[in-house]
């Protein structure tokens, strides 16, 4: 046990250390969302109607959230090229805890959210975003954010040890999960939408994450929303976790 | 080396012993039965064309494979029982140089101390001791991706050893190297072996096998089909051979029955090129130039000739070793 937590935390250095080195990925992460704050506030902001929030308070939880569910790719485009590149041999040659691999990935991704969130809360305010509630509710929703984006980043391991190369991880990953945030509350809602897709977006996880959201740091009425979100974040790990480690299993040992 | 627990060989004293490996891939059968043994502190060569089995081989002996049937023990431990044991005793670098491209040789030799559970400053230290020794020091702050491909290589190998393991495994070590940086390869690896360490690598060289191993086994579809030390392999396709140009093709007869007595079948003429395959080294050139001499047989060139791993290679596979067969990276 020891050992799984040292070695997942090397691991999890590994993946932070490399990151500046690999620019293209931090540009995704950080120069990418605020161009989409920018955009849905200043081009589509101004058309959409969202009763009882000024349309920058509407759209920083949501699109936050979105943004945190796609930190995970960095997981799913490192894993598969360490796969292919002969590193996951490596490791797992070594006598090092066997998850250490696939839990320092995801480990490693909560940082990098945490990062990408904080950048897009001070754009947030900037544009006129503002909390509307205390310290404590402030708190508890970063604390669901960061576990709703390591919710993904399983989700993402997953893909990545699933597809062959980053290319197909990258447009399966977008595919699977972009419409997903956009059919939600995250940006519109969800009243506005034709029925089918109100139905689904009154389901679907990232609407009830993205209410939460609202409701910790804008004092909406939350309902069960709150811990609607907290107990998905905690399925999504506990199906797609053992799913990507007996990937891993499996595709480690070929 | 460092002090490992004194019990690196097996019963049979061997550091590595295969027996009857199966394995397959779907419907592909990669090994129908392997058998090794290899010595400590010697090298065993697997001589094979891609396709053959022999990444198979290395990849169940440290531990990254199952085998279906068969046994195999690396320094007395079993691979699939005692996997997790064994992981503290083998280095493996394999044909694809598995560094982080993104950090620096340095962190990469950290990094991997620190799996094999050392602290940081002990595995910094180690990690700074094995690029000094692979001549890296001055690149131990660039980025491995900087790397030339003979750097990434070394930087490899240097990874295999931090633990400083008494096996060493080496899948296709100088595959798309320079010369230059095959040849440093080749003495870093028989540095290692005069320091004792057991090496197992798979080449589909010739001069590697050749130049490194103490041992080979020819591997082909999923067996070994012969084995022995270099010298004993060149044996069996037969011992040394005489090859004379005659100066005048007629008097090939005469060269024949002159040259009779020095071998046991018949010499062969193709032209003006006499071939004899000869009993003994020692004064086989003076004898056959003497009995020409005496037949008045002239004499152009005359050369006495072992055959080479390229000639075993052929007489048991009925192929050239570098022929492609891409059957087992298909199924990998």
């Amino acid at each position: 046990m020891r050992r799984l937590v040292t070695d997942t935390l090397v691991i999890a250095e590994r993946n932070l250390v490399r990151l500046p080195r690999a620019p293209e990925l931090l540009v995704a992460f950080t120069v990418q969302p605020i161009m989409f704050v920018l955009l849905f506030r200043y081009v589509f902001g101004g058309a959409i109607s969202t009763p009882g929030f000024s349309y920058a308070d509407f759209l920083i939880p949501g699109i936050i959230v979105q943004n945190i569910a796609f930190g995970g790719f960095v997981t799913a485009l490192g894993l598969n090229e360490d796969l292919h590149k002969g590193l996951i041999d490596r490791f797992r040659s070594l006598p090092m805890a066997r998850a250490a691999v696939l839990a320092g990935r995801t480990l490693s991704d909560v940082v990098t959210n945490a990062l990408s969130a904080t950048i897009l809360v001070i754009t947030g305010l900037i544009i006129g975003f503002s909390f509307h509630t205390n310290v404590p509710h402030v708190l508890a929703g970063a604390a669901l954010l960061l576990l709703f984006g390591y919710a993904f980043s399983w989700v993402f391991a997953f893909l990545g040890m699933l597809v062959k190369s980053a290319e197909a991880a990258n447009s399966v990953g977008f595919i699977a999960v972009f419409p997903l945030t956009f059919i939600s509350s995250a940006f519109v809602p969800v009243h506005s939408m034709p029925a089918v897709l109100r139905d689904f977006a009154e389901v679907n996880p990232f609407t009830i994450t993205v209410n939460a959201m609202r409701s910790l740091w804008l004092g909406a009425p939350a309902g069960d929303n709150v811990w609607g979100a907290f107990v998905w974040a905690l399925v999504i790990v506990a199906i797609f976790a053992p799913l990507a480690v007996a990937r891993y299993r499996r595709a480690a040992g070929q | 080396m460092r002090a490992v627990p004194s019990s690196p060989e097996s019963p049979s004293g061997a550091a590595v012993s295969v027996k009857g490996l199966v394995k397959s891939y779907g419907s592909v059968r990669a090994l129908v039965g392997v058998d090794l043994e290899v010595a400590p502190g010697t090298v065993l060569g697997l001589l094979g064309p891609n396709g053959a089995g022999k990444t198979t081989i290395i990849r169940i002996l440290t531990t990254l494979l199952r085998p279906d049937a068969g046994t195999a023990e690396v320094a007395g431990l079993d691979v699939v029982r005692d996997a997790a044991t064994l992981r503290e005793r083998i280095g493996l670098a394999g044909q694809y140089a598995a560094v982080d491209e993104n950090l620096t040789g340095l962190e990469n030799l950290t990094m991997v101390g620190r799996l094999y559970g050392e602290t940081r400053a002990v595995a910094k230290r180690r990690g700074n001791e094995l690029l000094e020794r692979f001549d890296l020091l001055d690149a131990a702050g660039r980025a491995a991706k900087t790397y030339s491909g003979g750097m990434r290589r070394r930087l490899d190998l240097a990874a295999a050893l931090v633990a400083k393991p008494p096996v060493l495994f080496l899948d296709e070590p100088t595959t798309g190297l320079d010369p230059r940086s095959r040849l440093q390869l080749w003495e870093t690896i028989e540095g290692l072996v005069a320091e004792g360490t057991t090496v197992l690598l798979t080449t589909q060289y010739l001069d590697e096998a050749d130049r490194l191993a103490t041992e080979i086994a020819v591997i082909d579809h999923g067996r070994v089909l012969a084995g022995g030390t270099p010298d004993e392999l060149k044996d069996r396709v037969g011992g040394e051979r005489l090859e004379i140009r005659l100066d005048d093709a007629s008097y090939a007869q005469r060269a024949v029955s002159a040259l009779s007595p020095l071998c046991d079948e018949p010499p062969t003429v193709t032209g003006d090129l006499v071939t004899v395959g000869v009993r003994a080294r020692g004064g086989a050139i003076v004898d056959a130039v003497r009995r020409l001499d005496e037949a008045q047989v002239g004499v152009e060139d005359i050369a006495l000739r072992r055959p080479t791993l390229d000639d075993v290679f052929l007489a048991l596979t009925g192929h050239a070793a570098e022929s492609d067969d891409e059957r087992e990276e298909a199924a990998a």
